[in-house]
Parts: structure tokens; sequence; C-alpha cells
């Protein structure tokens, strides 16, 4: 297993020529109770690309990724998946968009009173009702072997760590097979070397399937190595937009002193 | 020398600030702010009710989980059901006795009971029982589930969370509450003639004999079937309580008290109309 430092940076190459960005944040606002959070925030992620999202915490970047899965609704501005704005939609409708992403949140969420391998087949179980039942667990069994988990399936959350129930979170999000991944602090409280493997993972699965990411972080390192372009946040605004170079060569005070502290 | 320490001298001295005491605003700003929240608690109340209805008229059916629901509602609820509902039965018949010897009435006692038992007891026991099982359970699970994000993962993974976990709770109270209501009704009356047959011998096929003649299913469907009305209330308000729950631990405590004070309340102002409506149109 590689460790945090020999891990090499071999993001997929986005897809230039695609008509329209799998998902557009369009200036965006958001507050909660008066609050300010997301000051018209713009961002755009092509199919293949990794977008990183950093920045000091509470500047809004887990909101951002609660609005582009539409669990939060954007106070102005527009959020569009595949150029379908998520704007008015019922739950229904919402599914349907949904089911082409998956969400990776930062606790891992999953459902406590099941196991595993129930927590992973748990969306197969509703969406792919007309796949055979072994089918659904040899699924089930290739992704949990994908994260590195095919010895714990009958464990329940409370009996793993931090780093394995985010490996279980993992493989959930993976089931449906989504064209977007978004992740919330994926590496957020762990070993650096459960760090490692997760980044691995994440990179792996860049390669293999060619999906549009959205990595919220505060993990520089971790950023630099899944994401090929990086957005810094702070007070709502993005700072600056660019790949880990552009980063280093800004001369933007924020953005030394979040690259200095980093 | 003035109570400031020092000498007064007309037209120098300042004058003391007023205290000011903003009672009446005080209790005008609480009065909006309890009112606006009880509208505001109304109104969230009927857009969830619209979202489960939506949910739960249109497809895919949650199947599984309804029956996991009747299973939680109805088999798990029986025993505690059926000892309340004994316990009942026995100070009913106790009650009964006693009083009737009174007025000496004893020969009324099976239809006292019946009655009594059939048309007021049951009902109410079996919505309260449940109210506090039931209620303080899904509110407490679906609170839970909400701090820890686990329904927005439910929404995240496109599935509807009130097809899913409101509409399936929901539906297994409306269901289960009058099967729980019949079985509330045969342990009563069991209970009740047992403990009238420890004093006096009665046999049981002349208990119910007295106790059932004359009378109609008319007299008792409409109040065994009311406890649907109980069983909505009870899983809408829990559900409600449940999937509106902020503030963590603490959040999932006041949502499990809530669902059980506010179901039980809701019960007893809905069986004050459902009595006079019965009344009315089951005469």
């Amino acid at each position: 297993m590689a460790t945090a430092y020999d891990i090499t940076t071999k993001q997929a190459e986005p897809e230039q020529d695609s008509p329209a960005p799998v998902v557009a944040v369009e200036n965006v606002y958001k507050s909660f109770a008066g609050h300010k959070v997301l000051n018209g925030i713009s961002l755009r992620v092509n199919r293949g690309e990794t977008l990183a999202v950093l920045g000091r915490s509470g500047t809004g970047k887990s909101v951002l990724l609660r609005l582009i899965i539409g669990l939060e609704k954007p106070d102005a501005g527009s959020v569009c998946i595949h150029g379908q704005d998520l704007a008015g939609l019922g739950l229904d409708r919402m599914g349907e968009i949904r089911k082409k992403m998956g969400f990776l949140f930062q606790s891992a969420a999953l459902y406590d009173s099941l196991t595993v391998q129930e927590n992973v087949a748990f969306p197969l179980e509703h969406h792919r009702r007309d796949m055979p039942k072994s089918e659904r667990a040899d699924r089930v069994r290739q992704l949990l072997v994908e994260v590195g988990l095919e010895t714990d399936i009958d464990k329940m959350p409370s009996d793993i760590s931090g780093g394995m129930q985010k490996r279980v979170g993992l493989a959930r999000a993976l089931a449906l097979e989504p064209e977007i991944l978004l992740l919330d602090e994926p590496t957020a409280g762990l070993d650096p070397i459960s760090s490692a493997e997760i980044n691995e993972l994440i990179l792996k699965l860049q390669r293999e399937r060619r999906m549009a990411s959205v990595v919220v972080t505060h993990d520089l390192h971790s950023a630099s190595t899944i994401a090929g372009r990086l957005a810094l946040l702070n007070e709502g605004d993005v700072v600056i937009e660019g790949t880990f170079e552009d980063l280093q060569q800004s001369d933007i005070g924020f953005v030394k002193e979040f690259l200095k502290q980093s | 020398m003035s109570d400031r320490g020092f000498t007064p001298v007309a037209g120098l001295n300042p004058p003391l600030p007023a205290r000011r005491i903003d009672l009446p605003s005080s209790v005008a700003d609480y009065a909006t702010k309890l009112f606006n929240g009880f509208f505001e608690w109304f109104g969230s109340l009927g857009i969830f009710s619209w979202r489960v209805l939506c949910a739960a008229v249109t497809p895919p059916y949650e199947w599984c989980e309804l029956i996991r629901q009747l299973d939680e509602v109805g088999s798990k609820s029986l025993p505690l059901v059926a000892m309340a509902s004994g316990a009942i039965g026995v100070i009913l018949s106790l009650e009964a006795r006693y009083t009737l010897s009174r007025f000496g009435a004893k020969s009324m006692f099976p239809a006292t009971l019946v009655y009594s038992v059939l048309q007021v007891m049951g009902p109410v026991i079996t919505g309260l029982v449940v109210s506090g099982r039931v209620g303080a359970g899904m509110g407490a699970e679906l609170a839970s589930m909400k701090v820890t994000e686990q329904i927005d993962a439910i929404e995240a993974s496109a599935i509807n969370p009130y097809r899913l976990l409101a509409a399936t709770r929901i539906l297994a109270c409306i269901l289960m509450l009058p099967l729980l209501t019949i079985a509330t009704d045969a342990c009563a009356l069991l209970t009740g003639w047992f403990a009238q047959a420890m004093v006096e011998p009665l046999s049981f096929h002349q208990f119910i004999a007295n106790g059932f003649n004359g009378a109609t299913f008319s007299a008792f469907l409409p109040q065994t079937l009311k406890t649907s009305v109980y069983g909505l209330i009870i899983g809408l308000i829990a559900c409600f309580q449940g999937m509106r729950t902020r503030g963590g631990a603490a959040g999932v405590g006041r949502a499990a008290t809530n669902s059980v004070v506010l179901a039980s309340l809701f019960l007893i102002l809905a069986d004050v109309v459902l009595v006079k409506f019965i009344l009315v149109f089951f005469p």
C-alpha cells in the first residue's frame, strides 16, 4: 500500500470537448439565519475532472456540496446537473438526477441499524429491484473488495473505525455507478496511512470510471493528489481557482497564508 | 444631604434616570412569537402531511418497510397493550360492581362493563398506550437519524424519505390501531369477567350473553375504527417531530417527548370530535 508521500498524481484527463459541464454552479448565494455562507459563487466541473474545494472551516464548502445534490436550495443563482436546473424539482424528479450522483458524507452517515453489507446494498435494493438477488450480492461484494472491506461485511457501523466507515460510505456512494461523485472531507480525522489509502482509492476510481468529482477538503496534500483543479474559498467567495501550481504562484495574501499553514 | 450623598441645589440636581419596565412590550413580543410559532408549526405540519400523502400514493411502494413497521407497531405493542387493558378491565370491574350494587343494579354489570370497555376505555387506552410506546420510539428513531445525517443520506441515495420513513410508519399506525383495540377490548373484558367471577359465580358465557344482549355491530364498529384516526395522529406527529429535529442529543430527547405529549393531547382532542361525530352519524 502506498504511503501519504509516494502517491503519484495521476488524475484522469477531463473531457475538453464536452458540450456542457456536468456540474454548473452559477452565481449562488446562500445564507443561514441571516449569516451569509456563499456569496455569489460560480464553479463548473466537466466529465472526468476532479475539482477540490478548499478553505477554512465554516466557509461554506459542505454547503456547496449539499447544494449540488439538492439537499439545500440556493437563495439565488442556479445549480445545474447535466444542464438541468435543480430549482423547483420535486423529490421524485430530483431522485432521478440523484441516481447519477454519489455522495460521501463527512460523517459517513451510515445507517446504524444495518450491517456494512446492508448499507452498501441499500441503494441497489431500492433502485435495482429488477436485478437478481445473487447479482446484487455479487455487486455489493465487488464494491466492498474495491474499498478493501470484504472481510467486514457483517459488522455493524459502530464496530468499525472511522476510516472504515468512510470506505463503506464510499462503496455505498458508488453502488449505483454514479457519473458524479461528491466527497465531503474524505480524509478528515484519518491517520496519514488511511488518508493515503482513501486518496489512492479515489484516484483509482477516477481512472477507471471517469466520473466528475467534487472533493471538499482541508487537506491540501490530499487535494493536490486527487484533484486536477482546486478552488479556494474564503468568506463565501472563490479567492482563486486553478491548478496546484497556480495556487503556489499566486500573490494573493490569503492564498499564501493558506498554503503556508497547510 | 440627599440620599445620593450631596447637598441638593435647586435646579442643579440631575433627575434620577427612570427605571424602564418594558413589561407590555415584552409580553407583546412573547405573544407575537407564540402566535407565529403556533402557525409556523401547523403550516409545517400541513406541508409535511402533503408531502407524505403525495409520496404514499405514488409508486414505488415500500412494502418491505411497511411490513416491518406493521410488526413494530402491532406485534411489539401487543404485550404492553394487553397488560394495560387487563389492569383496566379489573379496575372497571371492581368499580362497576361497587357502584351498581349501591343502586341495586348488579344485573347490569355485564352490559356496563362491555359498553364501557368497547365504547370508551378500549379505544382510548389503546391510543394512549401506543402513543407512549410507538410515538416516543418513532420520534426518537427518526430524530436520531436526522441529526446523524442518515435521512440526508437516504435522500442523497435518490430515495424519498417521506415515502420510506414517514408514509410506512403512519400507514402501519393507521392499520394496526383498530386491531390492537380489538385485542385491548378482549383482554379488558376477560380480566373484568375474571375479577367478577372471583367474587360471585358468573359463567363467561352468561357474562357475554348478558353483556352483548341487544347490541349491534354499529354500536361498536365505529368506536373501534375511529382508532385509525388515532393511528394517523400518532404516526403523523411522531414522524413530523422526528424528521424536523435539530440540535443533537438534546434535540432527539425533545423530539421523543414532544411526540408523546402532542400525540396524546391531539388524540384526546380528536376523541371529543369523533365521539360527537359518531353520536350524530351512528346514533
